[in-house]
């Protein structure tokens, strides 16, 4: 099964400043004064505040070590706030958040239908009752054919996409990235890049993305929240107005230039330079 | 846009028959190459005994020593069997304790911490020194056997499934938590896979030291009677100067040992052999 898009995607609501920034369809979340320290002393975050909206394509841009992957475990629960609050404008149960890591993560002695039927084994249902659910997913990142592969059969492009699909079966409402295509060579990326865009305008996901790179975070986001370091927090907070769909022409257009040379200033602001 | 499908073919193409005959030639001097070495060996030593006429109680040549296998195998099978028994049996509990203790050490660090360093005095201990106190406290023979040869297999499965079952992908285990996994999911879809190459790298070195640890306890023992293993057979020809049978009793203890490794190693490549990079060939 292809899963292309023949249907011409529908413009989304350009994102504007604070509350707005949630967009037509409202809030999923919000990060309110958020601070993180770890037991070391280190303050990873200070003063986090943003607004997510449902279905929104949200991107933390920032330096290593700026506590992007931490924002991320912060949202998905896999660490606790030192201070502030996180508020869920939806109610979120189990399997509504996947997660992607920038490693594929998979479990090297399963296959990679085991592997992305991991989270549903889990909850605790059998591998019959979950056949379509993980073949669906499979199809989504065009994997079908390799469901008997083990991951070391597998190349770097392909691996990331069994993760995407492991992340992708439990069907999430929110999608939470953290620089899933930085070990990937540009090409990888690129396709990698247009498909995510395509599923994102398809299952109606709300997707925060951590990345470094600029250039990334222009072609896929709608808002980019930058980031500094020591201690993390926001800098910046950049809407990218372009509709979508976004192809290979809108990576040579003026608008994504533009875009990216006041992301980048923003970027290198935010690194004290 | 549609999701095409990478062009990447699963496994790289091997390049005509240059890598078919190279792999060959390999598989010839890794079989051959040891054989022919052997060979040599005792054909020497074959050679060294008949021109110098030195007498088989001082030292048989390897025929002698064939020759006394055959002749004395009704004595020396049953004695390579409750060998085989004890460590076997030394090794099945090693295996059903160390893995126990192992996962019992990964649930609670407090029991690792209790328990770990006197699973390590018992490692440094020489089995030698220990196998006479317990054959005065332990009446029952085998049980006394079964015992010292535990203590030295049951060492390196221990630490080395405390290793592997604490080696778990990070972010793997970040992942079981995101979806709620309970501690029993996590043991047995994440840690006990996780830790199976390096329990088998164990289980091989423990197979080995078991069959040591049964032949250590059977000299300090050193009893006769029926139920004796290979070494009371060494101990009984040593004491008739039947130097021939010592050589084919160590011989069947080698033979023992050398099948142990390999039935070990291969049950290793059969279990590892489609995801570890230890039993996968690696593309030059």
């Amino acid at each position: 099964m292809s899963p292309a898009v023949a249907e011409p995607v529908e413009h989304r609501a350009p994102a504007g400043e604070g509350e707005e920034a949630a967009g037509a369809a409202g809030p999923l979340f919000a990060l309110r004064d958020i601070g993180k320290t770890f037991a070391n002393g280190t303050v990873a975050l200070d003063g986090l505040d943003f607004t997510v909206g449902r279905h929104a394509f949200v991107s933390l841009l920032g330096p290593s070590g700026c506590g992007k992957s931490t924002v991320l475990r912060l949202i998905a629960g896999l660490t606790r706030p030192s201070r502030g609050r996180l508020v869920w404008h939806r109610q979120i149960a189990r399997g509504d958040i996947g997660f992607v890591f920038q490693e594929p993560t998979l479990m090297p002695w399963a296959t990679v239908f085991d592997n992305v039927r991991l989270p549903l084994r889990l909850q605790g249902r059998g591998r019959q009752e979950v056949r379509e659910e993980v073949e669906r997913a499979l199809a989504m990142v065009g994997l079908e054919e390799f469901a008997g592969a083990y991951p070391r059969e597998l190349s770097g492009g392909m691996k990331m996409r069994a993760s995407i699909a492991r992340a992708l079966v439990t069907r999430p409402r929110l999608l939470l990235m953290d620089e899933p295509f930085a070990a990937l060579d540009e090409i990888t990326r690129f396709k990698l890049n247009n498909e995510l865009l395509d599923l994102w305008a398809r299952e109606n996901w709300t997707v925060v993305f951590v990345t470094h790179s600029v250039y990334e975070s222009v072609y896929l986001s709608q808002r980019i929240l930058v980031m500094a370091s020591r201690p993390g927090r926001i800098t910046a907070e950049i809407p990218i107005d372009a509709p979508y769909p976004r192809d290979e022409a809108f990576r040579l257009s003026p608008a994504y230039t533009e875009a990216c040379r006041r992301v980048s200033a923003e970027l290198r602001r935010a690194m004290g330079e | 846009m549609a999701v095409a499908l990478e062009t990447e073919t699963l496994t790289a193409a091997v390049p005509g028959g240059a890598r078919r005959t190279g792999a060959r030639l390999e598989l010839a001097v890794r079989i051959l190459g040891p054989l022919a070495l052997l060979a040599l060996i005792l054909g020497g030593w074959e050679l060294l005994v008949r021109v110098n006429e030195i007498p088989p109680y001082i030292l048989p040549g390897p025929v002698a020593v064939l020759q006394s296998l055959v002749d004395d195998w009704q004595s020396l099978y049953p004695s390579l069997l409750v060998t085989l028994r004890i460590t076997f049996l030394a090794l099945a509990v090693a295996v059903i304790g160390g893995v126990g203790l192992a996962i019992l050490f990964s649930l609670s660090r407090w029991i690792e911490m209790s328990l770990f360093p006197l699973a390590v005095i018992l490692q440094v201990t020489p089995v030698v020194s220990i196998a006479p106190l317990i054959l005065i406290y332990v009446d029952n023979i085998t049980l006394a056997l079964l015992i010292c040869a535990w203590i030295v297999a049951f060492f390196p499965i221990l630490s080395n499934t405390t290793l592997g079952l604490a080696s778990a992908d990070h972010n793997l285990r970040d992942l079981f938590e995101l979806y709620g996994a309970s501690r029993w999911q996590q043991l047995v879809h994440l840690r006990l896979p996780s830790a199976l190459p390096y329990f088998l790298g164990g289980l091989r070195i423990a197979g080995g030291l078991s069959l040591i640890g049964a032949i250590v306890a059977e000299f300090a023992a050193g009893t006769g009677g029926t139920g004796s293993g290979l070494a009371f057979r060494i101990l009984e020809a040593g004491w008739r100067l039947e130097i021939p049978r010592m050589f084919a009793a160590l011989l069947l203890i080698s033979m023992a040992g050398i099948l142990i490794f390999l039935a070990f190693t291969a049950l290793q490549h059969l279990l590892l052999r489609r995801w570890h990079a230890s039993a996968t060939a690696r593309e030059r």
